[in-house]
Parts: structure tokens; sequence; C-alpha cells
């Protein structure tokens, strides 16, 4: 197909950030009137491509065109007035002014030297009319719900003269009745030739609104394709680098391949909800066996850890723990019943970095380690030994502050705060993402052998050799359900990522397996 | 020579590198100068000022100044020692002042009251002490829980109390200036065991007690993991909503102790005047002392030399004959400094 000079055009974009090379390379084309999505997994490159493009991050070289000419936006007004507006997942607007103030905001129409109000109340209502919505433009926004807020983040955009919009997971906090009504609005901004890009992990919002698609991997743009060109697990084995049908390479991971025991019952989950991320869960985990726990960003595989581990409360469903159903109103309560949660993000949820590898290591122990209140540094001392030797952690002692270590020296210090605890059951939200191939194999075969004497193991990970050769059974989320459970014989990376997309036809063993 | 000093050198630099010991000293980088005046900083400032003193200052070193200054600095240094927990769990509390106020307004009430129980002389006092102070708890049990279970950020949560402390109590003595003559209660402000101040002892004790919990109890490494990062502290089991009320429950008790060494010293309450400005002079010192405002790291030794280091300004523009507002700006100026030397490096 022959395209049309195309409204935006970027090439070669590269960007480092210390120690990592976020673009290499990366280019993408989006044509007038164009409904374009954006792809790829966590750390590809796609925020950080679309703050290039609206000036929020300066790019190290390559060249964007925009309407046929060499553009450099310095910031994201300068973008704005350019043409080219973004709407964010988390809308950023004045929550207590009215709606028209926040749709013509900095640029009030004015009478002399006084806001005209009437006549930016009538153009605020306009121009939401054009998606029929009909409010009253003088209530604050904050009075609307979500979906309604985005229209306005919306209007507020077309008020601008918008020639491309931006929507970074624009669906991600609305139900489905929200989401028909954004779609019919990007329809409405493509019939009157505004192009979109369009962020999300929701495969087939892609192919219910998109033209073309732009998959990005490690920085690089890997396809651009027109979306009825190309399958869902085409894409999802885009995203993942992977070949279809490829064979499991073995010995990839510090994983040993073979089964483990399967033992009594520990965790039982079903039908877990919370929020809008999470709708229909079921889940169980044996002593002795490694669950994966698969599915695409934004699928709602974290969302499972915090509910079980108490971090987030359930609005729905029942969780049991020895067959006994729990109720766990805080993390300590959890903890107390034997289950350890490693968080996904080490910086944000994970170390106290100002704190030495000693005290991280047994921040959760310490109710066991004190004596009246008073912690006994003996003891601490002795385990804290014991796990630096037996988890090879690098340090130059307990004494450390943990901010010095190298992430794969953290993530074992982490690790080692749960394991003094003698958990039972462990939540692992990608243990090895982030950190070095060596550490990586050693907590893999740690895992491993954990599982082994007896632990129960919940892992969440994006990379496909971890669950193939790691896992005993996989589930697989697809926004916020369970939609298989894939057992040991059945694991291979295309029935997982047929899994994720729902092709049910490639997923042997897609049906639950109600006995146990 | 200078060619010998160099030989010198490269032939020392690489055993005399040697370390410390395998559990330390590795993986901490020396950065001479900067990280000594980051982890000195207010030492040193305390040390310099009482040098300045000896030289210019007549009649410095005397007991009589010593017991001056620390009879001054006694009530700063208690309060600053429970902002300095406070401080430590990411958050900060200006109602200690207020809270100080209404401590001072309750106890000449409960040991001049004429009638019901508290008309015993000595149940009269010993219920001036406790009372008072309880009450001081209470009200920081309500700051903690607007903190926690209201989510109000601290420095508007504590301003409510900053605001409408003072109120109460002026409207529990009706706005009048109490004054009164009790030895035996009086002795929390102007007993001298040993001939050592009493609130000078009490300060010693309310710090050394304070560093010790924080050092070696199980709630010292909560506070600080909590400061340190309250998502990780959660996630790890620690009751993050008890650790915060606990902290502005002890800044509240510390103010109330602090109310009643003012009124002790000065033989009078007056609603206004007790503990005014007080939030700022603690907060002051625990900044000096090398406490970052963020959380997560503390020095309850460091908030001690703090608030000496404001005491001794005081004293010195005084007693030099600084007129007082200048002395204001130089305050302002010193503790300017001794801030910025401490700054964290950037990460």
């Amino acid at each position: 197909m022959a395209q049309a000079e195309p409204l935006l055009l970027m090439e070669g974009i590269t960007k480092t950030f210390p120690g990592v090379r976020a673009l290499r390379g990366a280019s993408l084309r989006v044509g007038p009137g164009e409904v374009h999505a954006v792809i790829g997994q966590n750390g590809a490159g796609k925020s950080t491509m679309i703050k290039i493009l609206t000036g929020a991050y300066r790019r190290d070289s390559g060249s964007i065109f925009f309407n046929g000419k060499p553009i450099e936006f310095h910031s994201p007004q300068a973008a704005q007035l350019a043409g080219v507006n973004t709407i964010y997942q988390e809308i950023n607007l004045v929550p207590f002014r009215s709606v028209s103030e926040n749709i013509f905001l900095g640029r009030e129409p004015r009478r002399l030297g006084f806001i005209n109000w009437s006549r930016m109340n009538a153009e605020a209502r306009a121009l939401l009319q054009q998606f029929d919505v009909k409010i009253d433009v003088t209530r604050p926004l904050l009075t609307y719900n979500v979906a309604i807020q985005q229209m306005v983040a919306i209007a507020r955009a077309i008020s601008f003269k918008s020639k491309l919009v931006i929507m970074d997971e624009p669906t991600s906090s609305l139900d489905d009745k929200e989401v028909s009504t954004l779609f019919e609005v990007i329809r409405r901004l493509k019939a009157q030739g505004v192009s979109v890009i369009f962020v999300s992990h929701r495969l087939d919002e892609l192919y219910a609104v998109c033209d073309r698609v732009t998959v990005m991997r490690d920085g690089q743009t890997v396809t651009d394709k027109a979306i009825k060109e190309i399958t869902k697990l085409e894409l999802v084995a885009l995203m993942l680098g992977k070949e279809l049908g490829e064979v499991t390479r073995s010995g990839t991971t510090g994983f040993s391949e073979g089964t483990h025991q399967a033992e009594e019952q520990l965790l039982e989950a079903r039908k877990l909800k919370v929020g809008h991320r999470l709708n229909d869960v079921d889940l169980d985990v044996r002593a002795g066996e490694i669950v994966g726990l698969a599915g695409l960003l934004g699928s709602g595989r974290t969302e499972v850890a915090r509910a079980v581990f108490g971090a987030d409360q359930l609005e729905g469903g029942q969780v049991k723990v020895d067959n006994r159903p729990v109720h766990f109103r805080s993390p300590a309560d959890a903890i107390k019943a034997g289950i350890g949660f490693c968080s996904e993000d080490r910086k944000v949820e994970g170390i106290i970095p100002f704190m030495s590898v000693r005290e991280n290591m047994t921040l959760a122990l310490l109710p066991h380690l004190s004596r009246a209140g008073i912690v006994q540094k003996a003891k601490q001392q002795e385990i804290v030994e014991k796990f630096i030797k037996r988890l090879d952690i690098k340090t130059a002692g307990p004494e450390q502050k943990i901010r010095e270590l190298s992430g794969g020296n953290q993530q074992k210090v982490l690790l080692a705060r749960w394991l003094c605890l003698n958990p039972r059951l462990l939540l692992l939200d990608e243990p090895t993402r982030g950190i070095d191939v060596g550490a990586k194999s050693e907590i893999q075969a740690l895992i491993n052998e954990l599982a082994n004497e007896g632990l129960g193991v919940l892992m969440i990970s994006s990379e496909l050799e971890e669950l193939t050769e790691g896992c005993d059974r996989v589930v697989v989320l697809r926004d916020g359900h369970s939609v298989a459970e894939i057992p040991h014989e059945g694991i291979s990376e295309n029935a997982i990522m047929a899994a994720m997309v729902h092709e049910t036809a490639a997923a042997p063993g897609g049906e639950r397996n109600t006995d146990v | 020579m200078s060619e010998l000093k160099s030989v010198e050198n490269t032939l020392a630099s690489p055993t005399g590198k040697a370390p410390t010991g395998p559990a330390r000293g590795n993986g901490l980088k020396r950065e001479g100068l900067g990280n000594f005046l980051r982890s000195y900083g207010a030492l040193l400032a305390l040390l310099l000022l009482v040098i300045y003193n000896i030289i210019f200052t007549r009649n410095f070193l005397t007991t009589q100044t010593l017991n001056v200054n620390l009879t001054q600095v006694a009530t700063i240094v208690i309060v600053a020692t429970g902002m300095t927990l406070v401080i430590a769990t990411g958050g900060i509390d200006l109602s200690v002042g207020s809270l100080m106020a209404i401590s001072g307004a309750l106890a000449p009430l409960i040991f001049l009251s004429k009638q019901g129980p508290f008309s015993d002389p000595v149940l009269g006092v010993v219920a001036a002490f406790i009372i008072p102070v309880l009450v001081a708890g209470a009200f920081g049990l309500f700051n903690g829980s607007l903190v926690t279970h209201f989510k109000i950020q601290p420095i508007i949560a504590t301003l409510v109390l900053f605001i409408a402390g003072r109120g109460i109590a002026q409207v529990v003595t009706n706005g009048n200036l109490q004054t009164f003559r009790n030895p035996s209660f009086q002795y929390i402000g102007l007993g001298r065991p040993f001939d050592i101040p009493f609130q000078v002892i009490l300060m010693l004790v309310i710090v050394a007690l304070t560093a010790w919990v924080m050092r070696v109890t199980i709630f010292g490494r909560y506070v600080l993991a909590v400061g340190g990062n309250e998502a990780a502290a959660r996630l790890s089991g620690v009751p993050v909503n008890r650790v915060k009320l606990a902290v502005y429950v002890i800044s509240g008790i510390l103010s109330g102790i602090a109310g009643l060494i003012v009124i002790a010293i000065n033989s009078s309450s007056d609603a206004n005047l007790v503990g005014q400005n007080m939030e700022l002079d603690a907060i002051a010192a625990v900044a000096v002392g090398g406490t970052p405002l963020t959380g997560g790291r503390v020095t309850i030794f460091g908030t001690l030399i703090g608030a000496l280091i404001i005491q001794l300004i005081r004293y010195t523009l005084l007693a030099n004959r600084v007129p007082d507002a200048a002395a204001l700006v130089v305050k302002a100026a010193i503790i300017l400094v001794a801030v910025y030397i401490q700054r964290p490096r950037q990460s």
C-alpha cells in the first residue's frame, strides 16, 4: 500500500540514560487521519519515544518530521501549540475547576481583560457536543467520572487544533461501556482527519480501533504493519522476541527442568476481584511447586500477588490458606500465615536505602528477633551472616548500606528478608528483572532449590524462558481474568503466548483442571 | 624535596589503603573534607562557637554561664527530641508549642484547686505532673490519627492544633495569667540536685533514653523503616500506622513536660507565651543537628548539638550586645550555613 506523505515521521531515534540505552534507532510513522497503535513490553521504549516526540525529553540523535517539516519541540507546551497533544493515563487537569475552565486553561477567551465566561462555556459545550457528551460545563471537573474527564481532556486537545493526539493507556481505568464511548470519539477524530497514537496493552482494543501497529522491543522498532495483516499471536511473539513455532531451548535459565513433588494444597484463590484491574482470577499453589503467573502488561499479575498478600483489599472472591478461608487485612497478617512477597520494584517497594544489609534483611523478622522490644543483635548477626553466605551476597559486610549494592545483590537481600522467616509460600513478582546474568541464574537456581525443599512459589514473570523452564504449572491472565492453566507437560512458549491472546486452539489444557 | 614526597606517595598508595577490616570500610567511599563536614559539621560549628565565646565573651568559662545556657536549652532539647522522631518517619509536628501552652495552663489549675480531690497538696502536685502530660499525649494521638487514618499531610494535620491548641489553653484559663509559688511543683524547673539544674538532668535522661530506644529496640528500627521507605515497610509487615501514632504521642508527651518546666521557671503560666515559636526552634535544632527532614535517618545526639548551637548563638549575640533585630538575622544565617554544609550529596 503506497502511503501518502506521513503526518509524523520519526527515524533513527536514539536516547541513552545513565546506564541504559532506552532507544536504539527506533522509528515511528503515522499517516494523516490514522489511528496508530504502539505496543511493547515494559522497558521497550514506548514512553521514551513519546516523551521525545512531545518535547519532555531531548533525543541524542535521529530526526523528527511533522507535517513535512523537521521539528524540535523543547517543551510539551511547544508541542501542544504545534498540534501534538497528549492525554496521559493519569489525567492532568485541575479537578476543582469547572469543565470549561479546564478546556480553556491558559488561553481563556477574554473581553477587556476579563474572562468572557459566556463565550467560554458556549465553546466548551460545542466542543463536547461533537462527541455527544452533554454535561453541565460549569460544574467542577471532579464531579464527573473518569471517562467524562477523559473526554474533557480530549476536547481540550481538539481545541488546540491538534493534528495528532497521543493517548497513553486511555482505557486502563474505564469500564466496558466507557471504552466503547472512547472508541466512538476516536473514530470521530479520525473522521475529522486527526491522527491518533494509541498506547495500550489490551490487544482486542487495538483490533477494534486501530489502523496500523508499531511494535517496539529493546529500544527498537521491530514491526510497522497494518493491523489487519497481523494476528494477535504474531504481535505477542514480536513483543516478546520469539519466533512462532520455535522449539523451546533448554538451559538458558538457572532452573533445572523436571517437576517438583506436588504436595498438599497451600493456597487456593477463587474469583479474586479488585477494582477494574482484577475481575475473576482462580489460582492454586501446592507446597513444593513453582506456579508461574503469565500475562501481558496490565493483565493483573501484580494485583493478584498484592491481593493475596493483603496489600490491597479484595472486593470479591476468596483466599484459602491450608484449606481455611483467610482474610488478610494487612501484609502483617499474611506474613504471620507464612507468606512472603518480593515486589517488582525494588527501589519503590523493596529496599530501605539508608539502612544496612543487616537491617534490610531482618526487617520482617524483627518481631521474632526481639525480647521485650529489644533487638537481639547477636542472633540477628548470626542469621544475617548465614544468609549472606548461603545466597552468596556480594557485600563489604552486614553493615554496608543496601543502596550501595548492585541490583542482583539487593534482590538477594530482599529474598533473604523472606527466607529467614521460613515461609511456606513465596510470591515473587519479576524476581530477576533488571539484574545481571550471573545473579539471575543464581536466583533462579535458588528458587528451584527452595521448591525442592517444600516451599510453594508463585512466580510472576514476563520472560517466557523462566516460565517454561522454571514452572510446574503456568496460570495465564488476560484483562484481569485467569484464562488458562497450563499443566507441566503442556507448557511451551507457544501455549503461553496463545493463552495470553486467547487463541485457545494452540493451548493444550486451556480448560481449567478442576480435579486435584 | 617535592620529588621525594611524590615518590613516597606512589610507594605508599598501594599499601596505604589497607582495609580497616573485612566488615567495614571497603564499600564506603571517602570524600575527604566534604564528607567530614557532613558527618561532623554540627559538632564543628558548636566547637567554633565555644572557642569564639572563650575569646570574645567575658566570663564565658564559668559554671554560672554553663548553667544558664543548659537551663535555657533544656526545653528546646526535650521538644526537639520528640520532633526528631516525628521527622524520622517523614512527618513534622507544628503543634508542640501549643501543646506546651495547654500543659502549662492545666498544671496550675490542678495544684491551685481549693476543692475536689486535688486540694490535697501531695496529690495535687502529683496530678499536676501527670495529667497535663497525659493530655498533651492525647492531643499527640489526635495529630497521629489525622495523619494515619485521615491521610492528612503532617504539616496540615499538626497545623490544626498549632492554631487551636493555644486557643484551648486560653479558654481553660479564661485568658488569665496564673501566678503561683509551689516549691514542690517548681522543683522540675528550679530544683538543683548535686548542684545541677533538675531540668538539665531530665533533658539528659530523655536524650539518652531516646537514643538508646532508637538504637536497640524494634520500635526504633520501625521508625527508621517507615521514614526510609513506607511502602517497603508496610509490605514487610511493619505496623506503619501504629508507629506513626506512637511518634506523635511521644512528641506530645515531651511537649507537655517542657510546658511544665517553663511555667515552673517563671512561677507563672501565660497561655499566650508558653512555648511560643518552640516549633521553629525545635525543627531548626533537628535540621542543624543533621537529621534530614525527608525522614529515614536520625541522630538524637545531633539534635542535642543542634539545640546547643541555637542556644549558644542566642547567648553569644545577647552577651555581645547585638541588637535583637540583627540577632534574629544572624541566627537564621548561621542555621542556613549549618544545614548547607550537611546537605546530602546528590544521588
